[in-house]
């Protein structure tokens, strides 16, 4: 039973594929396509309602049985249960600290770094550069036990820093500002240069300006990147004053599991903000999407 | 202009060597250093941290997985003892299967659904804004969220899922407590939260495909399949190619989602190659042979890139 759920789903699209194809000779009506993707959407939204669902449902109901599919009343229990018997909020604000420090970094170092590399002619550049590009070739993986050793060394193991010092600059990050800059004409700077301004005040009052688009998308990929970490926090910290949302969370998992109330409005606390801001912001995160795929 | 603008320096420099030679050699060989601490104060910092924490850990690495060690006591050179070792682990060959299993389920799935859902979201039909937030949403879930939303919707007492089986009247399944279909579980759970990705992949590269061909196709009396089929498909070949290599790497290294579901069970059965290398390095510390495995992971994902690029090389498609 289990293993035909994939192929089912595979082979049932492209028998509706064809179907818009009779309807083109009569007069306009809705597209077939709705068909297909109405279902889809309401899917693909079952996850998250039934989250939103839980946390507002009483305990009791979600443990009856048969489950009702919708609660009986909406209740703010869970919630408060949630704030009142752990330590949420300020995992909320460890993964808030982490994300704006990794994002802040990223968009300094990473910004400088691709100008350099796209724009100044010195010394190393080309093995600087190399260096970087072979990162990307690397699993984390492989990584997290010598990060782990060196991290313990220096004293950074369960802390916050264990959390931020791996994100603070990418080989991503420095890619896409190198590709971003290359793209931009060299004229405006050198017109600025000529205006008696230093390669540093080009950089920022000419440069960086005009950047706005590039820094978006990596604001949003160092964001969602560091947001939702879960391997290396794990793995650094285990120390619950210094814990993530994301660590918080599936710690949870195994203390909790029978309070699905709690934990489903633990779940809204870590998903609501990135899900506004994907609301708020959907175009930036599609382009984050497709340049991570096409260049990454 | 550009290039005669941006080399100023150098050939002010060169005329003036010949000129005065100690003097102006001396300038421009400060320029130049100056030049070299100017670049290298853009780069260097974000140069730093990238290499600083990656090819150097590597390199670490690859020391450590020639060792005997638990971070404590004294660490004990082997050779390749851990690699001969790994060749004769029943537990680990069980994690590649798995991950193989979870690959098998989770790549050609994602590949065929961000298709299907690409060439359907490229079209201006109403609601077409709605759908596709409610697809790419998904996209922002972390793994400890997709993780217990999968606990509970597949909770074989009160999760949703077996709740609609129940009501439409077919039988009750184990999910994530039976080892035959925990990895479905999360193969699906994956696509729920991953499918953005490759659709907006292809979705980019539908895009690009000519209006002028489709259309010409069209008036040919092709039908919208086979001008799907023999127009934008070939035009989507390299698209295929790097997304099949991406999601293979992304499915041979996952974790996260076993972790917060089924941490590995039951009996093992979604312990997968990255799972088994966590549990080594970290609960049992063994850092050499977590090491090792670690290698092994990397010289899985090269073998796989390089394979998947030969063959489409052969098949004639311009991937890279």
């Amino acid at each position: 039973m289990a293993t035909t759920l994939a192929p089912e789903r595979r082979s049932s699209s492209p028998q509706t594929a064809p179907r818009p194809v009779q309807t083109r000779k009569r007069r306009p009506r809705p597209s077939g396509w709705h068909l297909f993707l109405a279902p889809v959407a309401v899917l693909f939204m079952v996850p998250f309602v039934q989250m939103f669902l839980a946390a507002l449902s009483p305990e009791k109901e979600l443990i009856s049985f048969p489950p009702p599919f919708i609660p009986s009343h909406l209740t703010l229990d869970g919630f408060i249960k949630l704030f009142a018997t752990s330590d949420v909020l300020l995992w909320l604000g460890n993964t808030t600290v982490v994300a704006i420090a990794a994002v802040g970094s990223h968009l300094v170092l990473c910004s400088l770094a691709g100008y350099g590399f796209a724009r100044l002619k010195f010394q190393g550049r080309t093995f600087g550069f190399f260096a970087i590009v072979a990162t990307i070739m690397i699993p984390t993986q492989l990584l997290m036990i010598p990060t782990y050793v060196m991290f313990s060394k220096i004293g950074l193991i369960d802390s916050l820093g264990a959390a931020i010092v791996p994100w603070l600059a990418s080989a991503f990050g420095i890619f896409l500002m190198r590709q971003f800059f290359l793209s931009i004409p060299a004229e405006l700077e050198e017109a600025g240069m000529l205006d008696g301004c230093s390669r540093w005040q080009v950089f920022f009052r000419v440069v960086l300006p005009l950047a706005k688009p590039a820094l978006a998308t990596l604001a949003i990929f160092t964001l969602l990147g560091s947001w939702n970490d879960l391997v290396w926090p794990l793995i650094a910290i285990n120390n619950d004053h210094a814990f993530t949302l994301q660590l918080g969370l599936a710690n949870f998992q195994s203390t909790r599991r029978v309070q699905w109330s709690l934990l489903m409005a633990g779940n809204v606390v870590a998903t609501m903000p990135l899900i506004l801001f994907f609301l708020f912001a959907q175009k930036q995160f599609i382009a984050t999407m497709t340049f991570s795929g096409l260049k990454g | 202009m550009t290039q005669s603008l941006m080399q100023r320096p150098v050939p002010t420099g060169e005329v003036a060597k010949a000129a005065f030679p100690a003097a102006a050699r001396s300038r421009a060989r400060r320029r130049a250093r100056l030049r070299t601490l100017e670049g290298w104060a853009f780069v260097g910092p974000a140069t730093l941290f990238v290499v600083g924490l990656s090819i150097f850990p590597a390199g670490w690495a690859f020391l450590l997985s020639l060792q005997k060690w638990d971070g404590f006591s004294e660490a004990k050179f082997v050779g390749t003892g851990n690699y001969s070792k790994m060749l004769s682990d029943q537990e680990l060959w069980d994690a590649v299967a798995h991950t193989g299993l979870y690959t098998l389920l989770f790549v050609p799935a994602s590949i065929l659904l961000g298709l299907f859902l690409a060439v359907a979201l490229n079209r201006k039909i109403r609601f077409i804004g709605f759908y596709r937030t409610a697809i790419f949403v998904p996209f922002v879930a972390s793994a400890a969220a997709t993780g217990i939303l999968s606990t509970y919707l597949f909770n074989p007492q009160y999760g949703l899922v077996n709740n609609v089986f129940r009501v439409i009247g077919l039988p009750q399944q184990g999910w994530l407590e039976d080892k035959a279909e925990a990895m479905v579980v999360i193969a699906l759970m994956s696509l729920w939260g991953q499918a953005a990705f490759t659709t907006v992949i292809y979705l980019a590269a539908l895009q690009d495909v000519p209006g002028e061909l489709l259309e010409s196709a069209r008036i040919d009396g092709a039908n919208r399949w086979q001008a799907f089929w023999h127009v934008s498909w070939p035009q989507l070949a390299p698209v295929t190619v790097f997304v099949s290599i991406w999601q293979t790497i992304g499915a041979i290294q996952l974790f996260d989602l076993v972790y917060t579901t089924t941490r590995g069970g039951p009996l093992d059965s979604t312990k997968t190659i990255v799972y088994f290398l966590w549990e080594k390095a970290f609960k049992v510390l063994q850092f050499g042979y977590g090491s090792a495995v670690a290698y092994g992971l990397f010289a899985l994902t090269l073998v796989i890139t390089i394979a998947v690029v030969l063959y489409s090389r052969r098949a004639k498609v311009e991937a890279f």
